[in-house]
């Protein structure tokens, strides 16, 4: 019997296949242009298009989409949650197939509502809260971009035709970057993302993690580089690629100090939304100078690192639901060792934190590499200021890159080697059926993009066309990723090809060298000897926690994003009491953002409370002044041209 | 046609220098270290004959390891050995020149780094995972010093690739430079972080509270303990060899000579090795090792220096 949660899940799972269909089909044959609805605004009617831009985005939600509805159905979602997963899914899609303002903006705000709900359904009213919060800041921020753009047109095609210029584009930058960016996590708007992500069940928190922030990265590009026109200046570039290098870096820091599974990695999607916006950076910065085929390198590193991420993302979350649902908790501080129990999930979970860890050859090497070669570029942009601000920027995404390989080798290193560190953990069971193909897809994927990164470039290259003019071109060429001019190469198939030939001949040689079969014994451990005979799995004290594997990092930079507090009260000689660590960590962005509008709605509520005690004639004199100030503004509001 | 047969033979005779010189390197800067502590010191080929013993060891494994324990030291083994590839030696346009990338050889290093913290996290013991932490922590610091000063070689020789680097150098183009030195210095100080080398940690020590890279390799025995020696001894050459093709690039065949230019480059890069394993055994003798959370002050200066490189390139450029 297939129950009601099961068939929504089933539904989305369908949705997403017919997504990523018509995304290959946009993408190897071509679009559609705007077409109008039957319905809409009375100023005009709402209108749907494709064209390979929203295809590429298309493709990167089919992706994240199809494996988490599979997951969801395999592990099964409260009812109203698996009711609003078919509709989530579709607004994502309405945004991205949009042809005017109006549309764009009813599927942004119906995206937040139903993600809210999610997490509202799932009883957790904080994150909730805070969640809304943000959503209600981003939907305003965007009414306004939608009435920036206003004088231009609703439509798409009205808008490009008559770009806005001065005072109304720099406008049009702040809210969008207000109002997508907060969506995306850009820092200091982030602080709701590592708490609401985690928040909502499994299957949801990937699609959040790996295809909502990308539906906010598609409006930021579709506004900045498509619709705001080619005449914008080089320096709009600079408040993505400052605020990209500082989100990199808050992220992957922060995804390193995390313990729970979900948080770190809801943390390490904050660092790659950073590195997606340094490229967007890039590409505004390359354009405004003139520089297009540095400019299509940018936003080639932006594409493909978006799908790359979307998959990663995807496997990487729908991995650490598999976990909680079979070994029971997302802590690691509770698990270990589970490779024996699990090797499925642990093989996949590997590719996926190889991608994330941007190890070559796997396929976020490949993006990566992009990425930082468009940043080892960035001294050909003709001002020091720019040039300065993009070495900072490599300093930032480098840095980035390493904390996000710390962060998720301590993952895998606490949660899949080593030893059980509870009964419970050494009993989990496999992922089966639905669960594996579930993760067995995004899997899939990363092994196709970590051979075939050049191609996806190529399959990319209508998008780059579509933004930068027909002489721009993807830097790739067959199987190769190729720079302009011919600055740098990487292929990884002939990475891949040469590191097999070396492992195999590494393996041939020792069977030849060496060939005595390996035994088993207790673990050396620098002489502490074997456990005793009541400690099956050791001594559990023995092995890191995953705040002690965090420690060095978190005395190195942990102070930089949180707010660390660490007490250590070390048991007086002889006493039988164990040696406690106490540890408090807290967003700044918390106290710096929510701090002062806490006490904002404080000092309002009193004031409100003062209000209502005024006499009668008070109360005349308040409606009195309300409309003389009205009229006054009318008055000023007719004479202005 | 020709070339690339001799790019080709290049490339395995440089396989076979490299694969047999890596353990005689570390025998080096051991002996010249003892030397300059008025020890005798070990011959230079006892790196080799541990790794034989070491061979003929069964090996032992912990109860709880698991398929990564036996898997990692060959992948860390053969992502050096890529690695190491890439880098010339005596002579440029090897076979696989076209893929030597500075950020590819960044990466395959960061791979034998990343299968080294899995053992460590594998073996399921206390000092394991407190190596491996420590050994990521460091790399968060070294490795945007290293990007910085492959962002200052790419703006000098216009490519990022390790061999058209070394090309341009060699012929002269770029002359002296003081942001090439303070590259160079940053390069240094990276160099030595990641081949866990004084003042960063200490390749002798087996202290528990101060090893880092020991630590990681603490429950590895017989054939695993002998790749990750090898891998070791590799990495420290193919840090000295990469600081020598883009810092001494002089003397090093250019792309399709012959065997005698071979020969010259082969005498020349030894020499220049030599003179680089002295000044490191000098340089590790006369300094002690520092505490590890002031590892981040030193890799940070090496960042800040490698950043003043890249902005002095600013400047001048800016001004031609």
């Amino acid at each position: 019997m297939v129950g009601m949660g099961m068939g929504a899940a089933l539904a989305s799972a369908a949705l997403a296949a017919l997504g990523l269909l018509t995304a290959a089909w946009v993408l190897a044959v071509g679009g559609f242009g705007p077409v109008a609805l039957p319905f809409g605004p009375p100023w005009g009617a709402m209108s749907l298009a494709l064209d390979p831009l929203s295809g590429w985005f298309l493709l990167v939600l089919g992706a994240a989409g199809l494996p988490a509805a599979l997951f969801a159905a395999a592990s099964g979602l409260s009812r109203a949650q698996a009711l609003l997963l078919p509709p989530f899914l579709l607004s994502m899609a309405l945004v991205l197939l949009a042809a005017d303002t109006v549309t764009l903006l009813l599927g942004f705000e119906a995206m937040s509502l139903l993600s809210w709900g999610i997490i509202a359904a799932g009883g957790h009213r904080r994150a909730a809260r805070l969640y809304l919060g943000f959503a209600t800041v981003s939907g305003v921020a965007l009414l306004g971009m939608v009435a920036a753009l206003a004088p231009s047109g609703f439509g798409f095609d009205a808008i490009r035709a008559a770009p806005p210029e001065g005072l109304r584009a720099t406008l049009l930058l702040g809210l969008v970057l207000l109002g997508a960016g907060s969506k995306a996590g850009l820092v200091p708007l982030h602080p709701w993302l590592p708490v609401a992500h985690p928040a909502a069940p499994t299957a949801l928190s990937a699609l959040m993690s790996a295809a909502m922030v990308k539906i906010a990265l598609y409006v930021l590009l579709r506004v900045t580089v498509d619709l705001a026109g080619p005449a914008q200046p080089a320096w709009w570039g600079v408040p993505f690629l400052v605020l990209g290098a500082v989100t990199a870096l808050w992220g992957a820091i922060r995804a390193n100090l995390e313990a729970d599974m979900k948080a770190v990695l809801a943390c390490s999607t904050l660092e790659n939304v950073g590195l997606l916006a340094i490229a967007l950076g890039l590409c505004l910065m390359f354009r405004g100078s003139d520089l297009r085929p540095l400019a299509a390198l940018a936003l080639s590193a932006l594409l493909l690192h978006a799908l790359v991420h979307a998959c990663f993302k995807t496997l990487l979350f729908l991995g650490a639901g598999a976990v909680a649902t079979l070994a029971g908790t997302r802590d690691p501080d509770r698990l270990g060792g589970l490779i024996h129990r699990m090797p499925w999930v642990a093989g996949l979970m590997g590719i996926a934190a190889a991608s994330a860890a941007a190890l070559p050859p796997f396929a976020g090497f490949s993006s990566e590499w992009l990425l930082l070669q468009s940043l080892l570029q960035s001294w050909r942009l003709a001002e020091m200021s720019f040039q300065l601000l993009g070495a900072a920027a490599l300093a930032a995404a480098g840095m980035a890159a390493a904390l996000a390989a710390a962060a998720m080798l301590r993952l895998a290193g606490t949660v899949f080697l080593g030893r059980p560190r509870t009964p419970r953990a050494a009993g989990a069971g496999e992922a089966t059926g639905l669960m594996r193909l579930a993760l067995l897809l995004p899997g899939g994927f990363l092994v196709l993009l970590s051979v075939l990164a050049g191609p996806a470039l190529l399959l990319a290259g209508g998008a780059v066309r579509q933004l930068l003019g027909p002489v721009a071109q993807p830097p790739a060429s067959g199987l190769t990723l190729l720079l302009p001019d011919g600055a740098a190469l990487l292929s990884p198939v002939a990475v891949i090809l040469v590191l097999a030939l070396l492992l195999g001949l590494g393996f041939l040689a020792m069977r030849h060298l060496s060939p005595e079969a390996p035994a088993t014994g207790p673990a050396w451990d620098c002489g502490f000897g074997p456990a005793p005979a009541h400690l099956p799995f050791g001594d559990v004290l023995t092995q890191p926690s995953a705040a002690g594997a965090a420690q060095p990092l978190r005395r190195m930079l942990g102070g930089v994003p949180m707010a660390v507090a660490e007490r250590h009260d070390a048991a007086t000689p002889g006493s039988p009491a164990p040696a406690r660590l106490r540890l408090a960590m807290r967003d700044r962005a918390f106290p710096a953002l929510i701090g002062p509008l806490t006490r904002l709605r404080r000092t309002l509520a009193r004031e409100a409370e003062r209000l209502r005690d005024l006499p009668l004639r008070g109360f005349v004199a308040l409606s009195l002044l309300t409309l003389v100030a009205l009229l006054a503004l009318l008055a000023v509001l007719e004479r202005l041209p | 046609m020709i070339a690339a047969i001799g790019g080709f033979v290049a490339l395995l005779l440089h396989a076979a220098l490299m694969l047999a010189v890596a353990p005689m390197l570390v025998g080096l800067v051991r002996w010249l270290k003892a030397r300059l502590m008025g020890r005798r010191g070990p011959p230079l080929m006892q790196p080799w004959r541990d790794l034989m013993r070491l061979l003929r060891k069964r090996p032992i494994l912990a109860i709880h390891a698991s398929p990564v324990t036996l898997a990692a030291p060959y992948v860390a083994l053969a992502a050096t050995l890529l690695a190491v590839l890439l880098v010339p030696s005596f002579a440029g346009g090897m076979t696989l020149s076209a893929l030597s990338d500075l950020v590819l050889i960044a990466g395959l290093v960061a791979v034998g780094r990343a299968a080294l913290a899995l053992a460590g996290f594998d073996a399921g013991n206390g000092f394991g995972g407190m190596g491996a932490s420590r050994e990521l922590a460091f790399a968060a610091f070294a490795e945007p010093a290293l990007l910085l000063c492959i962002l200052s070689l790419a703006i000098l020789a216009g490519t990022t690739a390790l061999d058209g680097i070394a090309a341009i150098f060699r012929e002269g183009q770029v002359g002296l430079r003081v942001s090439l030195l303070f590259a160079a210095l940053a390069l240094v100080a990276v160099a030595l972080a990641e081949n866990a080398r004084i003042p960063v940690d200490n390749p002798a020590t087996h202290l528990e509270l101060t090893m880092v890279h020991e630590a990681m390799i603490l429950e590895a025995s017989g054939r695993h303990l002998a790749l990750w020696e090898m891998q070791a001894a590799l990495k420290l050459l193919l840090w000295l060899s990469l600081l020598l093709a883009v810092f001494v690039p002089f003397g090093m065949a250019p792309a399709g000579s012959g065997p005698l230019l071979w020969l010259k480059g082969l005498a020349l890069w030894l020499g220049k090795l030599g003179l680089l394993a002295f000044a490191l055994a000098a340089f590790e003798s006369a300094i002690s090792k520092m505490r590890v959370f002031r590892v981040p002050e030193f890799l940070g200066g090496a960042l800040l220096l490698a950043l003043l490189a890249a902005a002095l390139l600013f400047v001048s450029t800016g001004l031609a």
